[in-house]
């Protein structure tokens, strides 16, 4: 495994770790960290600043029974989540935002291709898959966009990353992803609004591609 | 440590690290494991009731504390706390004193039922490293990590009340990822390294046993 290079900002981890980050960054971070020693040792710090703030915090009285229901229910039956363990190169958590199944491509062109995995108010996360050298179509986005790697690897004006990189762009960031030769590029992109798209015309695409 | 971005760091900042340093190595470093990681291990490999009744005396009073803060009523807060016990329970198997103290391991289940409960929503969580049951926990590491812990402690209840304000808040999920802006002064690196070392054991013991 080459070594990451590219990882999570420190105040985006800890927002992940407290649990404050929408969904669609979770997903991505959760990818990354399941990927990257470095990133799930502060992952596991902020854990442990979290857990001082249990500590600290004021107790409450409980109600009499609490303790004995709890005791009692120890034994009960419950109903396991499915775990999700990592499936090529797709890690546990992305395969359990696609349910087990592989990703349903939609191509957007040039060979382009994006699955949906989320998609609502909190914002967006998709899968794409980049052919070897072929350039992203061009787009902007309204806020905060987080990339990651996860086959091959890309570069734009932020730099080159590779499997495991994560990057981190804001709308001050104009970027035309390239992926790079050998195997076709796949990430994971999240955004926190739909792409913005300046021109009628892409405007009532927009919908279509959801992107 | 956390501090939001409204606030300028260097107001915000703790005085001088100098004599901050010098008063937490004043402090005995305890030589044995706390109760809380020894009933959390009796938890998890004796599946000792006792144990498991002292982890909830300790805990739930506080869980039910720390969920309350953020504006929950009394009954739906000791809802939540009993299924934060619960899976302590079920899930003890998951738990590592080398890679976090007790409080920690619980406030990450805490924060994910708060979640589940109020956004009716899971967040992703990364792949669980796969713990090998037979391996002897190493007391040192443990206490290392505990030590840690206790520091970082220190540190928290060594800053100016509104700047603690502010990471307790951040913590418990009050504070957006926009206001989550930038990290200063509480410091993490230590720590970070210590679990990086666990980290790092755990996937060399994992590779020998394939």
């Amino acid at each position: 495994m080459t070594a990451i290079n590219h990882h999570i900002p420190d105040a985006l981890l800890a927002a992940y770790a407290a649990g404050s980050l929408p969904q669609p960054f979770a997903l991505v971070v959760a990818a990354h960290i399941s990927m990257c020693l470095d990133c799930r040792a502060a992952f596991d710090a902020h854990q442990a600043a979290g857990g001082v703030v249990l500590d600290n915090v004021g107790a409450e009285v409980l109600t009499d029974r609490l303790k004995s229901d709890t005791l009692a229910l120890l034994d009960a039956p419950v109903k396991e989540k499915p775990s999700f363990a990592r499936s090529g190169v797709y890690p546990g958590p992305i395969m359990e935002a696609l349910k087990g199944k592989p990703p349903r491509w939609k191509s957007l062109g040039m060979g382009v291709r994006q699955s949906i995995l989320q998609a609502n108010d909190e914002g967006s996360v998709r899968l794409l898959y980049i052919p070897p050298n072929q350039a992203v179509p061009d787009h902007s986005h309204g806020g905060l966009e987080l990339t990651l790697v996860l086959q091959g690897s890309f570069s734009d004006s932020g730099g080159s990353f590779g499997v495991g990189d994560l990057e981190v762009a804001d709308q001050e960031v104009e970027h035309t992803p390239t992926a790079g030769a050998g195997a076709p590029c796949i990430c994971i992109a999240a955004t926190d609004a739909p792409l913005r798209f300046s021109t009628l015309i892409p405007r009532l695409l927009q919908p279509l591609f959801r992107i | 440590m956390l501090i939001a971005s409204t606030h300028t760091n260097t107001i915000e900042r703790p005085p001088a690290m100098g004599p901050q340093k010098d008063r937490l190595q004043v402090t005995q470093p305890s030589t044995e494991v706390s109760p809380q990681t020894t009933w959390m291990l009796a938890v998890r490999d004796g599946r000792d009731r006792a144990a498991f009744a002292a982890l909830f005396d300790h805990f739930a009073p506080r869980l039910k504390g720390f969920i309350m803060r953020s504006g929950t009523g009394s009954a739906q807060a000791e809802e939540i706390v009993q299924d934060v016990m619960l899976t302590v329970w079920r899930k003890a198997g998951q738990f590592d004193p080398t890679r976090a103290q007790v409080s920690a391991w619980i406030y990450q289940i805490a924060r994910n039922k708060q979640i589940d409960t109020f956004r009716k929503d899971h967040r992703p969580m990364p792949e669980e490293l796969t713990r090998e049951p037979d391996l002897e926990p190493d007391a040192s590491q443990i206490l290392a990590m505990e030590q840690e812990a206790s520091r970082l402690k220190k540190a928290l209840s060594m800053l100016k009340p509104k700047q603690r304000e502010m990471i307790e808040q951040a913590y418990m999920g009050e504070l957006s990822h926009q206001e989550i802006s930038t990290q200063t002064g509480l410091p993490l690196g230590t720590i970070k390294s210590r679990i990086r070392l666990g980290l790092e054991k755990l996937r060399h013991d994992l590779k020998e046993l394939r």
